[in-house]
């Protein structure tokens, strides 16, 4: 399914999709993988153990941490998939070891928030 | 991505753990950004220095990293949690000082330079035009790509520390010589910090990697500040050229009614109970500016400033720190604006800033309500 993929490992679960790039540093909760940024689509969802999609990651570069205390915390998502990848996003999950995915954007557009798919 | 044997070696594990852990972090960033191999780089910036930010699993992380791992060029670090002068001042409990003194120490051991500033293009004498470096904090990324001449990725907390210990960086379009595929005509008249800030932070939305800007003539160094620190906030764009004549084939304009926009979704409050000034620290240059704006004036609130360690010596010795705490102000090192420990509901309901990366940090992070003005506008309303 996927264009690409950044980071190996295959999943399957439910997907949690957000139309808007994600702050990793601003936006979540790095204990219990809430977010808590109350302009954001997913405000007050937990991404925990979801397959999370969202267009891109935006914003500080301390994010990476975030992504890697989710993981440690037990409340970090079983994957990501993105249209683009930033650095931040790419490096927090190279190092999590959280799989990692591009999509292209038809595919991005034919996944839909609750369905329940196979990644990598 | 194609790596030399010895990279490939490397992230095989042969050379030990922490070269693997860090070309694991290149691979990865070097794949997601389309890069053909590494080159080599003659600075890192790293961010993921407070302890507020990073936590317990950043702090752990990097003792254990600290164990093994050498930096292998210049390394400069991001602001940690706290003005270690002025700690006891503030009610911070002991286990943040304990894991900030932790944290301070591994990066210590693996051979920073303890400046704990987000500015290291004012605390350095700027590398020559194209030097290839590794900022990670987006503020200093976007700083030394568009005003610095320098060449870096918009790099990650990780993707720096990886730099810092591998001396290499994926060559990526921010590297190269590529040109922004968006242009910003810039339509507002009379700007100043604030409104550069709102401008790069609309940006910063909607720009990819890089973006021209039109219509922008004689913008000083604090314009050019706040302005790169909120396209850092906003977006994921990594440079910005000053250009009337662009060609680039997507054109949008940023009007008073977009700045009204970008202005009502981080200001919320109309008035703050103190006042911050720092985020990006504040440098020579500004710390002089304020001096003389406030001529003898005291601020009517609490005033925290906050610029590096090597700065405040050196305004001290040239004799603005003493005119900056007359007027009220508690300066602050080693710390910053955003996401600093130190001011939090406890302190404040509401802060006032000219610092729109501030402003998004205080709301989102701190939970506190912000006022946006201009520092000019704080001088006026806030002192007498």
């Amino acid at each position: 399914l996927t264009k690409k993929t950044i980071v190996k490992g295959s999943v399957t679960g439910k997907v949690l999709k957000s139309n808007q790039p994600i702050n990793f540093l601003g936006a979540i909760d790095k204990k219990t993988g809430s977010i808590t940024d109350q302009k954001h689509d997913l405000s007050g969802k937990s991404i925990k153990d979801s397959i999370l999609l969202f267009p891109h990651g935006i914003g500080s570069s301390v994010g990476a941490y975030t992504i890697y205390s989710l993981k440690s915390n037990n409340a970090a998502p079983l994957a990501m998939a993105c249209q683009k990848i930033d650095l931040t996003v790419a490096s927090g999950c190279a190092l999590a070891n959280i799989p990692l995915f591009v999509l292209s954007s038809n595919e991005y557009d034919s996944i839909k928030d609750g369905d329940e798919i196979s990644l990598g | 991505l194609e790596l030399t044997k010895d990279e490939e070696k490397s992230l095989n594990g042969e050379h030990g753990e922490a070269l693997q852990t860090a070309y694991r972090i290149l691979s990865a960033t070097g794949e997601a950004t389309d890069a053909e191999k590494l080159v080599p780089i003659h600075w890192a910036h790293v961010s993921g220095v407070n302890y507020n930010t990073i936590g317990d699993a950043g702090e752990e992380f990097l003792a254990t990293l600290s164990k093994s791992a050498k930096f292998k060029v210049r390394t400069t670090v991001n602001p940690m949690g706290y003005d270690k002068d002025s700690v006891e001042k503030f009610d911070l409990d002991e286990n943040f000082i304990q894991k900030q003194e932790s944290i301070r120490e591994s990066y210590k051991k693996m051979g920073a330079i303890p400046t704990f500033s987000c500015i290291p293009y004012e605390l350095y004498d700027m590398p020559r035009e194209g030097t290839q470096v590794s900022f990670a904090e987006s503020n200093a990324a976007i700083y030394a790509n568009s005003i610095g001449k320098l060449k870096t990725n918009k790099e990650s907390a990780f993707s720096a520390l990886a730099s810092a210990i591998t001396g290499k960086s994926p060559y990526s379009d921010l590297r190269k010589d590529d040109y922004p595929t968006m242009s910003i005509a810039m339509k507002v008249s009379e700007p100043n910090e604030l409104t550069f800030g709102l401008l790069g932070y609309f940006a910063g939305k909607v720009a990819d990697k890089s973006v021209a800007i039109s219509g922008v003539k004689n913008m000083d160094k604090r314009c050019n500040k706040s302005m790169c620190a909120s396209m850092g906030t906003s977006g994921s764009c990594g440079k910005f050229v000053l250009d009337d004549n662009s060609n680039a084939s997507e054109k949008v304009d940023f009007d008073e009614d977009e700045l009204q926009k970008v202005y009502d979704e981080l200001n919320t409050a109309e008035s703050g109970d103190m006042i911050t000034l720092g985020s990006p620290q504040l440098g020579l240059e500004e710390m002089t500016d304020l001096a003389a704006m406030l001529n003898g004036r005291a601020f009517k609130k609490r005033c925290l400033i906050f610029c590096p360690r090597a700065i405040q010596d050196q305004a001290r010795s040239l004799g603005y720190v003493g005119q900056l705490e007359s007027a009220g102000c508690e300066l602050m090192s080693d710390c910053c604006t955003c996401l600093t420990p130190l001011v939090t509901k406890k302190d404040a309901d509401s802060v006032t800033t000219n610092s729109i990366k501030g402003a998004y940090y205080m709301k989102n992070s701190n939970g506190l309500d912000v006022n946006l003005k201009s520092l000019s506008d704080i001088v006026r309303d806030e002192t007498s």
